[in-house]
Order: C-alpha cells, then sequence, then structure tokens
C-alpha cells in the first residue's frame, strides 16, 4: 500500500512511440535529413517572423546583377548598352533632334545609377532578378512559401482524409458508400481539371487558395489507406473487448483505433508534404499559384523561363536547389519514418 | 549413444544457434543441444515456445535466416558422413527436399494460393526428380491418393482455399514424401487443426513412415502426441536438452524437475486435482503434495444467471447480382448457467462457438432467441440502456497478442473500464483498484506502467482477465483463453481462473477445444457441432457416456497420452 501511493514514474517504460523514436535515431540518413528539414522549418519560421529576407522586393541590385562569386559583369549592363549601341545607330540618325533626349538621358543616366538616390549593387550574393531583386532573398522568401504552403494544405488534406477514411472504415454501409463514392468521383476526375474548377470557384490568387486547392484535392489517397485500416482493426480483438467493456463508438474509433494507424497518417502527412511542395511549384509556375505580391519557388521558376534566354541561370538555380534539398530531405526522412515506425514493411 | 548397432541416420552435436536481435542484443536460441535420428525411427522434439526446437529444425534444413542467424563455431549436424553445416548452398540444396524435407505448421500459409495443389505438388517433382510435365503430373496424382484425399482427379486441380485444413495439411505432407526422403521433419504439423483431423494426419504420417522407411523428427510443443507417435523423446527447454531418452523412460521415469512439471501440468483425465500443479511446484526436485479431489457437477437446484433460449445467428452473403445467400452459424441453441458454475463449450473450428459467445454479449447481432439475465431480456435491452448489463458479462479472449491495445499501458486499460462505468470516486482511488486487480492476478505493480508487448502471453492473457475483473461480472466468458498458451503457462491461468471463480462465484462460459482442459474446468459440458447443440450433460456423464456419435468420435480422436504409452510399448 505504502509503496502504491509513490508510483514510481522512473520505471516508465517504453511505448511504441518510443520504440520508434529508438530506432530513427539510430537511423543516420533520418537524422542529417531531419536536420536539413529542420533547418528550412527554422528558415520558414524566420522569414515568417521577418527576421530575415523581410526586405526581399527592394530592388537591391542593378537588373540581372551576376552572383558575387561570379563577379560583376565586364562592364556595367547599361553604360555599356549606351556605348555599344550609340555608334550603332549612328547610322540611322536621320538628324532630326530628338525631343526626349533630354529625359531620356536623364533616364539612362538614372539608370546607370548615376544620380539614383542609393547606390545599386553590381553584384548579389546570389544574383538579382530582372528588377534586380536579391535571389537569394527571394529563395528564402519562397521557402517561406512553399513550406507553408505544403505543411498547411497536408495537414487539410490528411486531416480530411483520416476523418472520412475512419468514418467509412469504422461505419460502413451506407455512409462507407458515400465516402467511396465521393472518391470515386475526385479521383475520376482529371486532377489538374479538378484544380482548375477549384482555382475558378475560389477565383482569387493567394496562399490561401493554393493551400483550400491542395487540401480539397489530396485527401483521396489518405482515405483509402485509413479505411483499409479502420476497416482491418475495427474487427480486432482489443476493438471488441472496448466493446465488452462498454467504450462508446466515438471513444473506439479515436482512442482505441486510431492511434494505432496513427503511424499511416504520419506517413502519409510526410509525404503529402513533399507532394504538395511540388504541387504548389507546378501551379505556381502555371500561373494558378500565388499572386505577384508574393514570392514562391513557383513564381521565381515562371520568371526563370524567360531569363534562361538571356543567360542568366541563377534564379533558377536557386529556386530547384532549395526545393531539391528540401525535397529529397524530405523524402528521406519520410522513408526513415516508415520504416521506424512500421518495422514490418522493412 | 543409442544401444542400436545401427549408425545414426543423423546426428546433431553440440549445435548453438545465436540470433542478433539488435546492435548489441544477441539472443541465444540453441545452446549445445546433441541428439541422434536413428534410421526409421521417430524422435520427438518436445518444448514449449521459444525452447529453440524448430531453430534446431531450421538450421539442419540450412533454413536459418542469414541476416541476423549465427551457427556457432564447433557445432555439427552430421548427415551421410557429412557435415550439412558446412556445405555449400548449392550441395544443400540438393539434400533438402531430396533427403530431407519438412512440413511446417501453417498449411495455408505453405501453399501458395494462386496456383492448384496438383501443380505445386507436380512442380516439386519436376524439380527434385527430373521428370517431365506429364510423368510429374501423373506422379503427383498417385502422391495425392496416397496421403488420402478423397477423388483425387478432382482434387488435383483444386486451389489451396478450396481444400480444407486437413487436405492442405496432406498436400503439404506429399510434397514433403514427394522425392522419397530419408528423414522428414514435421514441425508442429497438426497444431492448426482441429482434433478429429489431427488424428488422421498422425495415422497418415505413421503409415507412410513405415511403408517408406522413414526417419522422422516430429517437433511438437504436445505431450500427448509424442506418446502416440514418436520412440525416442527431446525435451528442450530455453535453448538446452533437459531430458532425452526412450518414450518409456521419458514418460515414466522422468528425471529432470521440468520433464516432471510438464507431464503433470496438463489438467488429467482421470481425476480433478484441487489445483494443478506448475513448474515451480517441482523446483530442486520437490514432489508437490496430492491435492484434494475438486467436486463437479450440478445438483439441480442452483440459481440460474443466464439463460439463453433458441439463441440464432445468421450472416447474409450477397451472391452474383441478386441473389442472397444465409449461413447459420448458431441454430437454436438453449441453455442455463448457474451461479459460481461453469459450462465447458467444446466443437472444432466452425462449429460456432465463437459466435454463440459474442451474440449472447451483444458484441455481435443475434437473428433471433433470448438472453435472460436478472429477469430481463438482454438481447431486447436498447442500445442506449445496455451499459448496466454489459459490465456484468464480459469475455476473455483467444489471442493475448490482439485483445489489448497495443498504445495502451496495463494500467490505462485497466483505468478505461473503471472510468466508463463510473467505478471509484476518482483517478487515485481506480488505480488503487487497478493495482490491486493486478497483484491479485500474479503480476507485479511494475505492470502498472508497461506497455502489452512487455509481456508474455500469458501475462497479456492475466492483465485480460484483470480487465474483466474491474467490472466485477457476474459471468466470465474464456473464448479459447487458454489454448494459445505453453501447458505450464495454462496450468498456472487455469489455477488462476479457479481461484476467482471460488472467490467471487462468478459464472464461466469455458468454450475452448480441448477436451481435456474442459473436462478439468466445467461443471457441464455442451458439445456444438456446426452452430448447433449436439449434447448438454453434466462434465462426468459426458465424458464417460458420450449418447451422441459426434461426441464420440470426438472423445476417441483425443490424444491418450502418457497413461496409453506403458501399455502400447507393452503390447
Amino acid at each position: 500500500m505504502s509503496a502504491a501511493a509513490a508510483p514510481a514514474p522512473s520505471v516508465l517504460s517504453a511505448g511504441l512511440w518510443r520504440l520508434a523514436w529508438t530506432r530513427l535515431s539510430r537511423d543516420a540518413t533520418a537524422l542529417v535529413s531531419a536536420a536539413i528539414v529542420l533547418l528550412y522549418l527554422v528558415l520558414m519560421a524566420a522569414s515568417a517572423a521577418g527576421f530575415i529576407a523581410g526586405d526581399w522586393s527592394r530592388e537591391a541590385g542593378v537588373s540581372y546583377a551576376p552572383p558575387a562569386f561570379q563577379g560583376p559583369d565586364a562592364v556595367s549592363p547599361e553604360p555599356s548598352a549606351i556605348a555599344d549601341t550609340g555608334p550603332a545607330a549612328a547610322p540611322e540618325d536621320l538628324g532630326i533632334p530628338d525631343p526626349l533626349a533630354g529625359a531620356l538621358a536623364e533616364i539612362r543616366k538614372e539608370l546607370a545609377g548615376g544620380s539614383a538616390a542609393e547606390a545599386k549593387a553590381a553584384t548579389l550574393p546570389f544574383g538579382g532578378d530582372k528588377w534586380g531583386r536579391d535571389v537569394l532573398k527571394k529563395a528564402i522568401k519562397g521557402t517561406e512559401t512553399s513550406m507553408v504552403v505544403g505543411l498547411v494544405a497536408a495537414a487539410l488534406a490528411v486531416f480530411l482524409g483520416t476523418l472520412f477514411g475512419a468514418m467509412a472504415g469504422y461505419r460502413g454501409g451506407g455512409t462507407d458508400d458515400f465516402f467511396n463514392w465521393l472518391y470515386s468521383v475526385f479521383t475520376a476526375v482529371p486532377y489538374l481539371l479538378l484544380v482548375l474548377a477549384i482555382a475558378a470557384v475560389l477565383n482569387q490568387k493567394g496562399v490561401l487558395t493554393v493551400i483550400l486547392i491542395l487540401g480539397l484535392t489530396g485527401w483521396t489517397g489518405t482515405f483509402r489507406l485509413v479505411r483499409a485500416e479502420y476497416l482491418r482493426h475495427k474487427a480486432r480483438e482489443y476493438v471488441l473487448a472496448a466493446d465488452a467493456i462498454g467504450a462508446s463508438h466515438f471513444q473506439r474509433m479515436y482512442r482505441h483505433i486510431l492511434p494505432n494507424v496513427s503511424h499511416v497518417v504520419l506517413v502519409q502527412l510526410s509525404l503529402h508534404v513533399v507532394l504538395f511542395i511540388k504541387s504548389e511549384v507546378i501551379l505556381s509556375f502555371l500561373g494558378f499559384g500565388v499572386g505577384v505580391e508574393t514570392v514562391s519557388w513557383g513564381s521565381m521558376l515562371n520568371e526563370a523561363q524567360n531569363e534562361l534566354l538571356l543567360g542568366k541561370w541563377w534564379q533558377l538555380a536557386a529556386a530547384t536547389a532549395a526545393m531539391a534539398v528540401l525535397v529529397t530531405a524530405f523524402s528521406l526522412f519520410t522513408d526513415a519514418l516508415r520504416d521506424a515506425l512500421d518495422p514490418r514493411l522493412k | 549413444m543409442t544401444a542400436d548397432a545401427t549408425v545414426p541416420l543423423v546426428r546433431v552435436h553440440n549445435l548453438g544457434v545465436d540470433f542478433r536481435i539488435d546492435r548489441d542484443a544477441t539472443l541465444q536460441a540453441v545452446k549445445g543441444v546433441s541428439f541422434d535420428i536413428p534410421p526409421r525411427g521417430t524422435v520427438a522434439l518436445v518444448g514449449e515456445s521459444g525452447s529453440g526446437k524448430t531453430v534446431t529444425a531450421l538450421a539442419m534444413l540450412g533454413l536459418l535466416p542469414r541476416s541476423n542467424a549465427t551457427v556457432l563455431p564447433g557445432s555439427r549436424i552430421e548427415y551421410g558422413g557429412r557435415n550439412l553445416l558446412e556445405l555449400t548452398p548449392g550441395a544443400l540444396r540438393a539434400v533438402r527436399g531430396a533427403e530431407i524435407s519438412m512440413v511446417f505448421q501453417e498449411p495455408m500459409s505453405s501453399l501458395n494460393p494462386v496456383f492448384t495443389a496438383g501443380f505445386q505438388l507436380a512442380e516439386v517433382l519436376e524439380k527434385h526428380t527430373g521428370l517431365t510435365g506429364r510423368q510429374a503430373r501423373a506422379r503427383a496424382l498417385e502422391l495425392i491418393r496416397e496421403v488420402g484425399i478423397p477423388e483425387p482427379a478432382a482434387r488435383i486441380r483444386a486451389y489451396p482455399h478450396e481444400l480444407s485444413g486437413g487436405q492442405q495439411q496432406r498436400i503439404m505432407i506429399a510434397m514433403a514424401i514427394a522425392c522419397e526422403p530419408r528423414l522428414l521433419i514435421a514441425d508442429e504439423p497438426t497444431t492448426a487443426l482441429d482434433v478429429t483431423v489431427e488424428k488422421q494426419i498422425l495415422r497418415l504420417i505413421a503409415e507412410l513412415q513405415a511403408r517408406r522407411h522413414m526417419a522422422m523428427l516430429f517437433i511438437t510443443h504436445d505431450l500427448a502426441l509424442v506418446a502416440e507417435i514418436a520412440d525416442h523423446v527431446v525435451v528442450m527447454r530455453d535453448g538446452e536438452v533437459r531430458e532425452q531418452g526412450t518414450v518409456e523412460q521419458v514418460f515414466d521415469a522422468p528425471r529432470d524437475d521440468y520433464t516432471r512439471a510438464l507431464l503433470a501440468c496438463r489438467p488429467p483425465l482421470a481425476s480433478r486435482p484441487w489445483r494443478l500443479p506448475v513448474i515451480d511446484d517441482f523446483r530442486g526436485g520437490a514432489v508437490p503434495a496430492p491435492q484434494p479431489e475438486r467436486p463437479r457437477g450440478l445438483r439441480g437446484d442452483e440459481e440460474i444467471v443466464l439463460e439463453v433460449r433458441h439463441l440464432a445467428k445468421r450472416f447474409a452473403f450477397r451472391e452474383g447480382l441478386f441473389g442472397k445467400r444465409e449461413f447459420a452459424a448458431v441454430k437454436d441453441l438453449s441453455f442455463r448457467l448457474a451461479r459460481g458454475k461453469t459450462l465447458g463449450v467444446v466443437g472444432e473450428s466452425g462449429s460456432g462457438k465463437t459466435t454463440m459467445a459474442l451474440t449472447l454479449m451483444r458484441l455481435s447481432r443475434a437473428s433471433g432467441g433470448e438472453v435472460l439475465f436478472d429477469g430481463r431480456d438482454l438481447l431486447a435491452v436498447p442500445e442506449a440502456a445496455a451499459l448496466p448489463y454489459k459490465r456484468r458479462i464480459q469475455i476473455v479472449f483467444q489471442n493475448p497478442y490482439a485483445s489489448l491495445n497495443p498504445r495502451f499501458t496495463a494500467g490505462e486499460i485497466l483505468l478505461e473500464p473503471l472510468r466508463i462505468h463510473g467505478v471509484g470516486a476518482g483517478d487515485a482511488e481506480r488505480a488503487a483498484i487497478a493495482r490491486k486487480l493486478l497483484d491479485e492476478v500474479g503480476l507485479p505493480e511494475s505492470a502498472f506502467f508497461k506497455y502489452p508487448h512487455e509481456f508474455s502471453g500469458g501475462q497479456r492473457q492475466r492483465i485480460a482477465v484483470a480487465r474483466c475483473l474491474t467490472m466485477k461480472p457476474d459471468v466470465l466468458i474464456c473464448d479459447e483463453a487458454v489454448s494459445a498458451l505453453d501447458v505450464s503457462v495454462q496450468a498456472q491461468l487455469l489455477n488462476l481462473l479457479q481461484d476467482l471463480q471460488d472467490e467471487y462465484r462468478m459464472s464461466y462460459i469455458f468454450i475452448s477445444h480441448d477436451l481435456a482442459v474442459v473436462r478439468y474446468m466445467a461443471d457441464e459440458v455442451m458439445v456444438m457441432r456446426a452452430g448447433e447443440a449436439v449434447e448438454l450433460a453434466g462434465a462426468d456423464e459426458l465424458y464417460a457416456r458420450p449418447t451422441h456419435p459426434y461426441t464420440r468420435e470426438l472423445l476417441a480422436a483425443m490424444p491418450a497420452g502418457r497413461r496409453a504409452a506403458p501399455g502400447r510399448s507393452a503390447g
């Protein structure tokens, strides 16, 4: 009795979560990729809080300022352009005095930075875009947008998928039929068409719209898996035992079964973050993504399309590298997570 | 060291196998095991789960998982002058199947579901004997006839799911003997089968062995079977050989404490000791004190707790577009349960025992009938008002690995019903109740914070029992509650159930396929077949004078066990 009064939490034993964590923490790949993902999360948070890249839209450098490691263009582009085109244009000079010559000279002077209020840098750490905005800062701001979209949309999609899957799998009968019908409708419509339709209905651009589009279309995969898991688990003896002791349907669905299928949900969440980050890029590239007032990797790639013709590769490189590293790290982490949570699958 | 002058067919010498579980943990699964298998002889390898008996057999065939199993240096398995452990994979493959073959426990998972039985049998023949397709098929037909499957010409085209469990195992045996091996290893070949089928399979194996002059290594946990089939016994525990000798030596004059305990802890057929002896009773050569006989049976004037009238359960299947087919799992079942008494329910798989239990508890909706409890028909109580009744009928399921939620600690498992039914004033009081119950079912205090996967099967079953006790039920249904447990653990749990019944005067519905266990536990026995009760009588009456032919068939199929052994050798 005296011993019962003082439970010893030091003998707290290893639950399945802790065992999974132990397995995960022994996996070097998992740890490295988790560290990278964490770094991105920190970047995202810092950017969202305005500590870094808050001034991404400031035109800090000259147009298409090359990256610092490449060095400034041999001649500053604008003056050289004048110098080059000046003599070339001469034969066409028909001797008519240009009425705008004075204003043009003024503009040229300003573009060259001569009379600008602030001097524009000739190079930027990772180059500049058409308006001379810092590509590195844009990439960081883009990270914020992409990660927010990926995380929130994945949370929404997986939440819906889990909720619908749990109801359909557990209740069966008419409920199951209804959700299966919904699932079939959503998967029968071609994906992009569905996205366009929802975009048309929402009729405004922005991060929230992208999240809604992805979240509302993306629940189907999770639904299918969670429904199957619930079908499997509801016939298990521990659920029967819960019924026998009088646990309600709600308790059985969410207190008993959900923790036992949560590894599926968690892996789905992780997978969908990666999937949606890529989807956001595609949507923004196609012009259905975030608006011009913000920046994402997709919109950077969209701009880079034209820049490549001019040989300005850095915006493309920055957005691609930022995305590739995150997506690779996140995918590796997801794989490791799945192995850790469900070692039988290995 | 057999007195026999003949050279043993297989000599296992000092076999040791380690399993790497973790980066820094290894399990010594087999520790220096030695025994011989004489030509044409039958050696039984007996032990409980984790004793290393299957690992020993797998080592003989070179089937140990390469990734984490290591055969220790100094181990030898001699066969035909060669050490099987040193053979190249190719040479070993030639031995395996052709000279040494194996029958596994689960026929269903050993057969490939997408090929017909005949095709799989012919494939084995083509691989090992070089017969061509037509010859192989003809030979397959012969083999199917030899293992006693009716209508072999039709059955050869059957897919595994179209065959019964017994027929599947016969196909597996046909595959194993297809290449006329000199040694057949049978790893629990009848454990997944019903008793009547078990009997037939054992007879088949014995016949084949005699006809083909094979030696056999028979692996089992069931000592009663050993006495029927083997002439030499090796008792293993924790990877070590505890005792070996002829059947007569081991059964009549066991020298080892563990062997004596194993022999004694199965419920006897002739008597009902008050408590069953357990392994601890034999520690250090002790002899347990003789137990008084426990009286069983009904006088007829007992208080009736539960009465079931015309209970029925039908499952409907959709067939084709509009067709419907009904399957009656339980038909017109009636019985009465007296307070503090036990109704044993026996029957083979598919006889409706479990469906009956789930239906009367309302875990599955009944198709008809009444369950009278406290003067009310439980089946007619609306769902919302059923809660107070639910706690009074509880159930312990068969599989201790599936019936506890793996994400809950033992403490949480016990607290949940207390919370649902509002027992105790607060969580502190409930925790105290839970701890007391854990103690009562024989678990240590520390169990409260542990998760199910940290317990053994027997301990998990104790937690399941404790979960039921939280609600102080009037009726406890034990659905094959001890069937998945090793015999020594089984005896402990049966003792626990008995003690609890004595203390709380609970009524038990004790469902089991094991006739010996039911005879020990039950006051009254109901025999079920195909959803019907074919016989219902007092326990002593039913076992002594079965009236229904099916009951007689069941009783005849019971392994006669050790008591028959001396007689058999004398005869």
